[in-house]
């Protein structure tokens, strides 16, 4: 046999892949929060993009750390770490001091993604976690909210409730009056002009980053349209009031406050849909959005907090490996248990 | 309307421009044939020549001596100069007959049957099985098998795969443009020899010139029916042309086409079929699409079994620069050759001539990232993910779980994963390690 001057490679197939990259893929999420990161800076001013840097650059210098500790390689510029990072920033407080985003970002990145193996091998929501950790340690700090101002000036000083807050401790009444009805309440909401976490308050610019996310197939309506509808319905079940004397009325509840308000939007479209922390199996991801919805009603209804939507999130992330298992996917062409045994 | 499909798959770039506009043109005749033994699923043939002999073309030089194997012929006429163990496609060494051509083509005497249609199904099948005729889509499962089913497992369609789903390869594109009657007379013999009463043609809709082309050569026959189908890989998979033209699924674990009553022959072993029915030839030869970016004249070349794949690269006008990646077969499931002197067998549909820019390496890759697109994607309804991540870990018995040997390896799942994972390559590292059942 002849000698060849150069060498083929030689590689399993197959020899052809789609472009498509975790980095991308990382990157990309990070571009559809933008315009949440742009309202933020809009109603909490210059405050905001102070928050959301320290997280940012604590969350990679934290995997950085662990990485080189273990031994690993350095992957901090694939976009998974800043994504946690600025995830988690859009979950703080925009009055948080400055320790808050440093030990969170931190909590997150280092304890919650890194020491657990690394990307994809976490359990919990980084960012999540990373905000329960320190929402258990400065409990004040971490409920200490303002109201928005506009145009990117700094924000208020006056301190305030959060819409959920007040609907929670003073009802539906107090909360109406606020806001001045119930059209200019829904409009507050929906455009983000309300106290709340510096990303989690304008909807529409989270519907705006929904949207692109799904146009690009980077998530799937499964999870998202669970966990809210699940919400809506359950709101509207067990959440109506009368407005006088606060007696509770079957199926009178509003579920649209409940859709607008809080974390749930920014949870459902961006943090639930985690691919790492979530099922894999796509009839999976309904139980789970489902699961999520059901926990988030009982601790915003019943529970003590405000608002539930990180704690279902966490919850629901330790079952996904359950529910993956329990749902697996359907392989083509199986034969039923009976007629195999049959076949015997 | 909608195209008939199936659930799952891709879409990588078509690639077929290349040289879908090339007709099939003969190869010139090369110095020299290497012809393996074992060009088939199955027990490999006993060589019928010893060094020294003058061979004719069509003459058996390997004979077949289990139920699952095919005898293989002379490609061309001239002597034997080596019998030995050369490598195929995959690497391995197999036994094969190498021939020095005397460039005369003489050929043994073929026996013409002009009413071939009268013949009986046994005698129909017995030219088949004398012919050597092999599934030449790739697989290379002896026909004559095939058509062999159990009594307990009747056959009442036959299926001609038009599909040609994999990127770069045309070769079955200019079959069906061109020899459009020999295929339709190849099902009419099939469906003779299986007493079957319906032949459907399924062929994906990015040729419709093909499609119309076989609707018109078999206008004629209420039998055979022309089905245009949604371009999607792997769309001419068994399992899912069955699905999509029938509406019927394979069952898993093990279950075959005659499990629900198909038989599926590709359309180029159709042509075949029709050849050897009507003139006795025996398959020694076949088209390749000889293709890549790297190539200089993309061709679909009518090539003798045993020619060198270096002997094809030459008569496609050499590479363009330094070709890094040969493939035999298409880009999806195809094999990267080490060496340019392996040969060409009857399964070989198309040889792929990759440069640099075009090669994925794939030396380093990240942790399974459980994005889900590899679930959507597979046609079999796996969780490739978990195929993965067991058998990186170790865990090939925990892969059976999760059906590992139901994947016939299409590579849908690799091509998506963002993580740049070889999942094809651990499903076979785990399908090594453990047995089916």
């Amino acid at each position: 046999m002849e000698q060849k001057e150069h060498e083929l490679i030689v590689s399993v197939s197959p020899h052809i892949k789609s472009g498509e990259s975790v980095d991308r893929i990382m990157w990309s999420v990070t571009i559809a929060l933008v315009p949440a990161f742009i309202s933020a800076l809009y109603f909490f001013g210059p405050r905001a993009l102070i928050t959301t840097a320290v997280c940012i650059v604590t969350a990679l210098f934290a995997e950085w750390l662990v990485e080189k500790m273990t031994g690993r390689d350095v992957t901090i510029w694939d976009g998974s770490a800043f994504l946690t990072g600025l995830l988690l920033g859009m979950n703080l407080p925009p009055t948080a001091p400055i320790y808050i985003p440093i030990v969170g970002s931190f909590v997150a990145v280092a304890i919650t993604k890194q020491l657990f193996g690394g990307l994809g091998f976490n359990i919990f929501n980084p960012a999540l976690l990373g905000r329960a950790f320190v929402l258990i340690t400065w409990p004040k700090a971490m409920t200490s909210w303002v109201a928005p101002n506009a145009a990117f000036t700094s924000m208020d000083a006056v301190t305030t409730a959060t819409p959920l807050g007040m609907l929670k401790e003073e009802g539906m009444g107090h909360l109406l009056e606020v806001f001045g009805g119930k059209a200019n309440l829904y409009w507050d909401l929906f455009m983000g002009h309300a106290a709340g976490s510096l990303g989690e308050t304008s909807v529409i610019a989270l519907l705006i980053g929904g949207a692109y996310l799904l146009y690009k197939r980077y998530i799937t309506w499964h999870i998202p349209l669970s966990f809210l509808g699940t919400v809506a319905l359950l709101a509207w079940v067990f959440g109506g009031h009368d407005l006088e004397t606060g007696k509770f009325i079957w199926f009178s509840g509003d579920p649209l406050i409940h859709l607008l308000s809080g974390g749930l939007m920014l949870g459902a479209i961006f943090m639930a849909t985690d691919y790492v922390t979530a099922p894999s199996v796509r009839r999976g991801q309904v139980v789970f959005g489902i699961g999520c919805g059901c926990i988030t009603m009982l601790i915003r209804l019943k529970g003590g907090f405000p608002e539930g939507v990180m704690f279902a999130i966490l919850l629901m992330n330790c079952f996904a490996p359950l529910i993956d298992r329990a749902f697996k996917s359907k392989t083509f062409g199986l034969v039923e248990k009976k007629k195999e045994a049959a076949a015997h | 309307m909608a195209l008939a499909t199936f659930k799952g798959g891709v879409h990588p770039p078509d690639k077929k421009e290349l040289s879908k506009g090339a007709p099939i043109t003969p190869c010139s005749q090369p110095d020299r044939v290497v012809i393996p033994l074992s060009q088939h699923i199955g027990a490999p043939c006993a060589a019928k020549v010893k060094i020294g002999d003058e061979v004719k073309a069509g003459q058996v030089i390997g004979e077949a001596e289990a139920f699952v194997s095919a005898p293989v012929h002379a490609s061309v006429s001239g002597k034997v100069v080596a019998i030995g163990e050369f490598p195929n496609a995959m690497g391995r060494m197999v036994p094969s007959v190498v021939i020095e051509n005397d460039k005369k083509d003489e050929w043994v005497e073929l026996t013409e049957t002009p009413d071939y249609l009268s013949l009986s199904a046994d005698e129909l099948k017995g030219k088949i099985k004398a012919a050597g005729i092999v599934g030449m889509g790739g697989a290379t499962f002896p026909t004559i098998v095939k058509l062999s089913p159990p009594k307990e497992k009747p056959i009442d369609v036959i299926i001609l795969n038009g599909a040609e789903c994999e990127p770069y390869l045309t070769a079955d594109y200019r079959i069906m443009l061109e020899k459009p009657s020999e295929v339709v007379e190849g099902l009419k013999v099939l469906m003779k020899a299986l007493d079957v009463k319906k032949g459907v043609i399924g062929i994906e809709n990015n040729k419709p010139d093909a499609v119309e082309k076989m609707k018109e050569a078999a206008k004629g026959e209420a039998s055979i029916e022309v089905m245009a189908l949604e371009v999607k890989y792997p769309q001419g998979a068994e399992k899912m042309l069955i699905d999509a033209i029938t509406g019927r699924k394979v069952p898993s674990k093990g279950g075959l086409p005659m499990d629900v009553g198909v038989v599926v022959q590709n359309v180029g072993t159709a042509a075949a079929i029709y050849e050897a029915a009507r003139f006795g030839r025996p398959l020694v030869e076949r088209v390749v699409t000889v293709t890549g970016e790297g190539i200089n004249k993309p061709s679909n070349l009518m090539v003798r079994v045993g020619t060198q794949i270096s002997h094809l690269i030459k008569e496609c006008g050499g590479t363009k620069g330094e070709e890094a990646k040969v493939i035999s077969g298409g880009p999806m499931m195809g094999f990267a050759i080490f060496s340019e002197e392996v040969a060409v067998t009857k399964g070989t549909s198309g040889i792929l001539v990759l440069p640099e820019e075009n090669v994925v390496h794939g030396r380093t890759f990240k942790p399974c990232i459980r994005c889900s697109r590899c679930i959507d994607a597979c046609p079999m309804g796996l969780m490739p993910q978990m195929l993965s991540i067991l058998s990186e870990a170790g865990m090939y018995e925990d892969c059976k779980d999760y059906d590992l040997f139901d994947c016939f390896e299409c590579g849908t799942c690799a091509f998506v994963c963002p993580a740049k994972r070889p999942i094809v390559q651990l499903v076979r590292l785990a399908k090594s390690q453990t047995k089916p059942g």
